[in-house]
């Protein structure tokens, strides 16, 4: 469970451009959910998962994660319940490693990175069954440099590696923003199955109201730095997507773009 | 003949600088000038504890230690107090200066009466006379070789593979649960260590130890390197490190053709400066500026 108390958070605070991000934001998100973001440019969606990685920190308030306060806590240490993958199909992979020692980085996650030999001959073919659901013709590629993949396959790379050890909870900011809408939809899918697999709770941010409607089991506008739509369960199921988009068009109108 | 012999010489002992200097530039992407103090360092400690009387082979490791301990310093200083990268290695070269001014306790150590590495009884026996003109050569080539396919090794292993993420993408390192700031002291330290087992090398060869040996050694080494990785790029066969330790012999045989040449030795420095102001500007035309990081130019 990942509780945010009273978030604060001023971006350059102390000079003209003082903006207040989030005053008084609080949002709790129980184990197994699948929680959908979405929202306007600006209204906090990105800092939010940034302030729950531990990547930027937070003026005041609050972060417990399963009943410990996690506020202080560095962000390494906080990614090693967490998978994470961006929007940036290249932060998610080594451009200059191949495949397999990429896989193999990954699932060393939790271990120690010791003087053992880096990668291990007797995994690569689990690493290959682990490709060949993507059908993106990666299992052939093991020795390929990942800097020479399609931002496609390297995001469907990322997201395997982001959960290939066990992690208790996904954070996926825009990770289907910069693919073509074939491979989005493919990046999706499976994004789903991972999820339900392994039973993972799950705040993905997106620009697609469609993807937020069709998947996970709820939906959060935000806006301002303010929820101003939460929809869980049966409510989020009868959810239709012009019913999002015409509360989307509302508060878009309000700020005048 | 002795001209190619000591290119070589020189080239392979300021290789095993060069293969340190690729893991802070080419790999974490630091430019680490801690090197123009840690490699007299190395330098100083091996005079004065061979003129003291210590086993020559044991100033390797004591020198390949100290200048890890150096290369933490530095990492350290970047890592933790947030000070940026090229002056952190500065504020180490500066302070080092006095280290070693202080190790030596002078600015000059001769250890030409000494046993060293290349001159000593075990060696002179076991080497046959032809090859006695050879003999400093071919203990370089075969220490130089040594370290660069140790370092091939350490790089296949996890620790190493961490090292090679971090200067490609340390996103991703942080995402593995690891500070990444650990990892770049380990890579600084390996640095330093190999800058000053070079150091160390280089003083016995020469027989002896003069605070001004260091300077320009941030010079030689990011040519060394840049020459090793864009001139024998294409050279698909060669490993990045072995085409580094060729890179350094190609440099040190452009610098004494310069000599050759008729420059006087006053010139040196300069010399050593305006070769790697004409590589770099060479290299960068066919890569771009911002290709500095391992693995850039395959991403696009």
């Amino acid at each position: 469970m990942i509780e945010l108390k009273q978030i604060q958070k001023y971006y350059n605070p102390g000079s003209v451009n003082e903006m207040c991000l989030f005053d008084d934001f609080s949002l709790t998100v129980q184990d197994g959910e699948f929680v959908s973001v979405v929202g306007s440019n600006g209204s906090g969606k990105t800092s939010m998962l940034n302030i729950i990685c531990g990547s930027i920190p937070i003026d005041q308030g609050q972060i417990i994660v399963n009943g410990v306060d996690i506020t202080v806590r560095k962000d390494y240490l906080r990614h090693r319940s967490i998978g994470r993958v961006y929007q940036d199909p290249s932060k998610g992979t080594c451009p200059s490693m191949n495949i397999l020692e990429n896989m193999s980085i990954a699932d060393n996650k939790g271990k120690p990175f010791n003087l053992g030999r880096g990668t291990n001959k007797a995994k690569i073919e689990s690493y290959r069954d682990l490709l060949r659901p993507l059908n993106l013709g990666l299992e052939d590629k093991m020795y390929t440099q990942v800097g020479s993949l399609s931002g496609g396959q390297r995001q469907a790379l990322s997201l395997l590696m982001s959960t290939m050890t066990p992690i208790e909870f996904l954070i996926l900011d825009e990770h289907t923003a910069a693919l073509d809408p074939k491979t989005a939809e493919i990046i999706m899918r499976l994004t789903d199955q991972i999820v339900k697999e392994k039973k993972l709770t799950t705040i993905m941010v997106t620009h697609n109201l469609r993807y937020a409607v069709e998947y996970g089991n709820r939906l959060v506008m935000m806006h301002e730095g303010n929820v101003i739509v939460d929809k869980a369960g049966e409510e989020k199921k009868n959810v239709q997507t012009e019913e999002i988009m015409s509360v989307f068009n509302k508060i878009s109108v309000e700020c005048g773009n | 003949m002795a001209l190619v012999l000591s290119v070589f010489e020189q080239g392979f002992i300021y290789a095993i600088m060069a293969l340190g200097m690729y893991i802070t530039y080419k790999i974490l992407d630091f430019p680490d000038m801690t090197v123009d103090g840690s490699f007299p360092m190395g330098a100083a400690i091996t005079a004065i504890l061979i003129s003291r009387g210590m086993n020559a082979a044991i100033t390797l490791p004591i020198c390949f230690v100290a200048g890890g301990v150096v290369g933490v310093i530095t990492g350290l200083i970047h890592v933790k107090l947030k000070v940026r990268d090229l002056l952190s290695g500065i504020i180490m070269m500066t302070a080092l200066y006095s280290v070693n001014l202080t190790i030596a306790g002078r600015a000059n150590v001769p250890i030409y009466n000494m046993n060293t590495i290349f001159d000593n009884d075990f060696i002179n026996g076991i080497m046959p006379t032809v090859l006695k003109p050879f003999q400093t050569v071919i203990i370089v080539t075969i220490i130089a070789v040594l370290t660069k396919y140790i370092l091939d090794a350490y790089m296949a292993t996890k620790s190493g593979f961490l090292l090679r993420a971090v200067g490609d993408n340390d996103t991703l390192v942080t995402s593995l649960g690891v500070d990444k700031g650990m990892v770049k002291i380990v890579g600084l330290a390996i640095a330093n260590g190999l800058v000053a087992l070079s150091g160390c090398i280089f003083a016995q060869q020469q027989r002896f130890f003069d605070i001004s040996i260091g300077t320009g050694t941030a010079v030689i080494g990011l040519a060394s390197v840049i020459i090793g990785t864009s001139l024998l790029k294409k050279v698909s066969f060669l490993r990045i490190t072995s085409s580094v330790v060729i890179g350094s012999i190609i440099y040190k045989a452009c610098v004494a053709a310069a000599v050759r040449l008729g420059l006087p030795s006053t010139y040196m420095k300069f010399v050593t400066s305006a070769l790697f102001l004409l590589i770099l500007v060479f290299s960068m035309e066919k890569n771009g500026r911002n290709n500095t990081k391992a693995g850039k130019n395959v991403s696009k």
